[in-house]
């Protein structure tokens, strides 16, 4: 709570943003993201790109492991099933604000079969048994030709505001950069209802959830849907981005990265899905520039470019779970605290 | 018959129900842990379950909020039979506890917590909510309104209400799980030793606690504890259970002379309880 | 028919070695009630080891065996100790995570190390093949089959009759307990991953001297949680049976269906059981305390 600002009623201190400074923060922020195509160069541009779809997948994640403690390997394959869709859609002429919350509510309509199983099992079997979702969603994704172009891949049609193609990572950044912001926004709604923090009781104890009211079922089932949704758009952006894309892409290394970025942006919250997407995603830039530095001393480092990426994947998971494990969320926290509270020491 | 809709004090002025327990049997594997166990709570008063370590107390409640299916007898609040009710839907039948062991929600400040405890009022739809539409924002600033005046005034716990429950000491922890366990319109308030591991002043802070409930309220108390002052103090009724069975009902004075009761607590040929 | 017996035969045999997957992975849950996502990679390694020291540094294929086994071991131990120690107040989330990390970070240093080509270790076992009436069964299938059931048994045995096996089941069900009866747990923890390894190298190199060894082995082990869940997480018989049965229904629908249908099959198996019996065949159905 910063200093100097006082609530006089229930419903400014429920704001999202509720301070002066908190807002003029964001609207800064909003703005200069707004702005960065003018002023960004076109690799920053295309960063911020994937980004965005990294923050829509992430935020995602977060909600059904983070918020509801649903452990979900099979975040890859809705992904997937949300590119192949906004394909297919895109093929029948389907234009992308059609195209794009169909691909979401398909992977959701996926994620809630995925989730049937937590009517009987719960934790680590959930778990093993979203992997075994997923690798059916694999299968199909190689083997459905008629829908998916099988092994080969698929392309996907340019989205296309009333032909106005976007085309190029300045008109994709508008559309990413909205989506991004809506959802991250519509997650942080969701924190402050009963769903939200229903979400958050299944996770902590779910028996003492339900004989408070909760229904269980219904209440887990939304979260895998609404992650899964989250997945479904991500992927519908990246193939719009991409314009092409094969099933290789959709692999459980992508679900674990996913699961890399909530841990290491911090669990359940919405800061550290963002947080966590940035730094995974500037984790294989950063291992790039060091391959291209030093491949000039030590040639065919390049090959080494993917296992070092799992190792690295691997070191961060594992660090970050012992030493931080509310992510870099938590980091940032205890910083802002240190700034309000100066020049008093935490 | 639901709950929602209805503001606090409405569900306070149509009072507490009963709370009838009839021939309930309840086994796991080989053990039978409820035995024919019948007794009723009578609406709007303070009605306690005593028993040594293992007698079946916990089993009582856990089976009156249908954690357990018993094998035989019914479980009656006011004059449904709920035995076959689905746990979640008890709580808008009126049906609130808490909990032996605490259990909060370490993931939720005490105001969310105590708000959970209304969740089975809360009617918007995930989009609603995704937007925090007009239906999702009235309902979530009616419920605050409501949480706040009836009960974290009531329970004294509005200094705390934003700190995060883990870093609360035991004592207010009990009294949040309790404005949870209000929150949620009781018309039948099952306490699971609401005052266990309290001192002297806590366990009087918190009896103090339960009879304005009582009162105010008219809520029907169910209590389950060990602290025989507090008992004998604030129950008009007491139900003694040992070894799964019902061995002694009425009045606590009348209890405390029982016999079988003696001899379940302290042994044969021992002085009555004091 | 007798194509049906081949398949049948054959798919019995491979859910043999997969049971040894499994036998590694049921290990760590009934000892200390993690989730070990890493069994493949450990497996991996353990045949990457195995080939260093038999091809690379040109030891006799029994002596590069064996120091796979001391290698897997000692980095077993390491592992307790340096990831699953620390993060042990941790709910389950975080240490099957931290396992995911894990399996990640010796997948790549297995690619950085190694490469990706498949690499041909030698073989232990005789390479003879059975002839059955018409059926005809490779040599290699067979002794890795007699191998791993005689693990398998060993280990039933061990669990069943010895003290120190009866102090690890001990050690799984209730630390605490087990802690006051004089039960050292952090050893038996520490016992428990180090015979997982050793299982799980037993494993990778069984697989790889008679089907190749790359990195995709790790994948075998996929296809072995199928079989976990289906056997149930905590159960030693139920992992051997599942495996088998596993084993049994990938051979059989490659055979029918063709060889993509492995890929799928068992998963799809998996998740209908689930639906009707969610804990597994066998798995001990976890009782929540109020």
């Amino acid at each position: 709570m910063r200093t100097g600002v006082f609530h006089e009623n229930f419903a400014s201190e429920e704001r999202l943003w509720d301070s002066p400074t908190s807002r003029t923060w964001m609207a800064a922020f909003v703005l200069s993201l707004f702005t960065l195509p003018l002023w960004g160069s076109d690799y920053v541009l295309a960063m911020a790109c994937i980004v965005g779809i990294h923050v829509i997948a992430a935020l995602g994640l977060n909600l059904t492991t983070g918020n509801a403690g649903l452990i979900s390997l099979s975040h890859g394959a809705f992904i997937g099933v949300g590119c192949y869709t906004v394909a297919w859609l895109g093929k029948q002429g389907v234009p992308f604000y059609i195209a794009l919350p169909v691909a979401g509510f398909v992977a959701a309509f996926l994620g809630v079969i995925v989730g049937l199983p937590s009517l009987r099992v719960k934790g680590l079997y959930l778990a093993i048994a979203t992997l075994a979702a997923h690798f059916i969603l694999s299968f199909a994704f190689r083997e459905w030709d008629a829908v998916t172009g099988g092994v080969s891949g698929t392309s996907i049609p340019r989205a296309n505001l009333f032909g106005f193609e976007l085309v190029g990572d300045r008109r994709n950044f508008y559309l990413i950069f909205v989506c991004a912001f809506a959802m991250a926004v519509a997650a942080r709604n969701l924190a402050r209802t009963h769903i939200g923090r229903a979400f958050v009781a299944v996770r902590d104890r779910d028996i003492s959830a339900e004989i408070l009211g909760v229904h269980l079922l219904r209440t887990k089932l939304t979260a895998f849907a609404i992650g899964a949704f989250y997945a479904g758009v991500a992927g519908g952006l990246l193939g719009y981005f991409y314009g092409s894309i094969t099933p290789d892409y959709f692999v459980l290394t992508l679900s674990v990265f996913y699961l890399a970025a909530v841990i290491v942006g911090g669990l359940g919250t919405v800061l550290g899905s963002v947080l966590g997407a940035v730094f995974m995603t500037f984790v294989p830039e950063g291992l790039r520039l060091l391959a291209s530095v030093s491949s000039q001393a030590f040639p065919g480092v390049a090959g080494l470019l993917l296992p070092m990426g799992q190792v690295v994947f691997g070191l961060l998971i594992i660090v970050f779970l012992i030493f931080e494990p509310h992510g870099l969320a938590a980091i940032w926290a205890r910083v802002r605290r240190s700034f309000h509270l100066w020049p008093f020491k935490t | 018959m639901s709950t929602a809709g209805t503001s606090l004090s409405q569900s306070a002025a149509s009072g507490g129900l009963a709370l009838s327990v009839e021939g309930v049997d309840l086994r796991f594997g080989g053990i039978h842990a409820l035995r024919g166990v019948s007794f009723a709570a009578a609406p709007g008063q303070v009605t306690a379950v005593i028993g040594p370590n293992g007698a079946g107390k916990t089993s009582v409640f856990n089976t009156i909020s249908g954690f357990y299916r018993p094998a035989a007898g019914r479980i009656l609040l006011g004059d449904e039979d709920i035995t076959h009710t689905p746990v979640h839907a008890r709580a808008g039948r009126g049906l609130a506890r808490t909990f032996q062991n605490i259990a909060l929600f370490r993931g939720l400040t005490v105001l969310e917590n105590v708000k959970l405890g209304g969740h089975h009022t809360m009617q918007a739809g995930v989009f609603s909510a995704l937007v925090y539409g007009r239906a999702a924002r009235e309902e979530e600033l009616r419920l605050r309104a409501e949480v706040e005046r009836k009960v974290i005034d009531f329970l004294e716990i509005d200094h705390v209400r934003h700190l995060s429950v883990d870093v609360l000491p035991y004592g207010l922890q009990k009294r949040v799980e309790l404005a949870r366990a209000l929150a949620m319109r009781p018309r039948v308030l099952l306490l699971d030793e609401p005052v266990a591991g309290m001192n002297r002043e806590e366990t009087e802070d918190m009896a103090r606690f339960i009879l304005d409930v009582q009162e105010e309220w008219g809520v029907t108390v169910l209590l389950v504890e060990h602290d025989m002052g507090m008992v004998m103090d604030i129950s008009s009724h007491v139900v003694v259970l040992n070894f799964g069975q019902v061995i002694a009902s009425g009045t606590p004075a009348e209890v405390r002379r029982h016999p079988q009761v003696i001899e379940a607590y302290l042994g044969a040929e021992s002085e009555a309880l004091a | 028919m007798s194509e049906f017996l081949e398949y049948s035969l054959l798919g019995l045999l491979s859910g043999g070695v997969m049971a040894l997957i499994a036998l590694s992975f049921v290990l760590i849950y009934k000892g200390t009630g993690v989730v070990n996502f890493a069994v493949g990679e450990v497996m991996m390694l353990g045949a990457y080891i195995y080939y260093a020291g038999a091809v690379t540094f040109g030891l006799p294929p029994w002596v590069a065996f064996a120091l796979a086994l001391a290698v897997i071991g000692v980095l077993a131990i390491a592992i307790e100790r340096a990831v699953l120690r620390p993060l042990s107040g941790q709910p389950a989330v975080a240490v099957l995570m931290a396992t995911i990390g894990m399996a990640s970070i010796v997948h790549g240093g297995v690619e950085a190390v190694w490469g990706g080509d498949t690499l041909s270790p030698p073989t232990l076992l005789p390479r003879t093949p059975l002839l059955l009436g018409e059926v005809l069964i490779p040599g290699t299938v067979l002794g890795n089959f007699a191998v791993a059931a005689v693990l398998i048994g060993g280990f039933l045995a061990f669990f069943r009759y010895s003290k120190t096996g009866i102090a690890l089941r001990a050690t799984a069900s209730d630390p605490v307990t087990a802690a006051t009866l004089g039960i050292n747990i952090n050893y038996a923890q520490r016992l428990t991953w180090l015979l997982s390894g050793l299982v799980g190298t037993f494993a990778g190199v069984l697989i790889a001297s008679s089907a190749g060894l790359s990195p995709l082995l790790a994948s075998a082990a996929l296809s072995v949680f199928a079989a976990i869940i289906l056997g149930g997480l905590d159960s030693i018989l139920g992992a051997i049976v599942a495996s088998l049965l596993i084993g049994w229904v990938e051979s059989v629908s490659a055979g029918y269906l063709g060889g993509k249908s492995r890929d799928v099959v068992p998963y799809v198996v998996v998740l209908a059981i689930l639906v009707v019996k969610p804990y597994g065949m066998f798995g001990t159905r976890t009782i929540e305390r109020l």
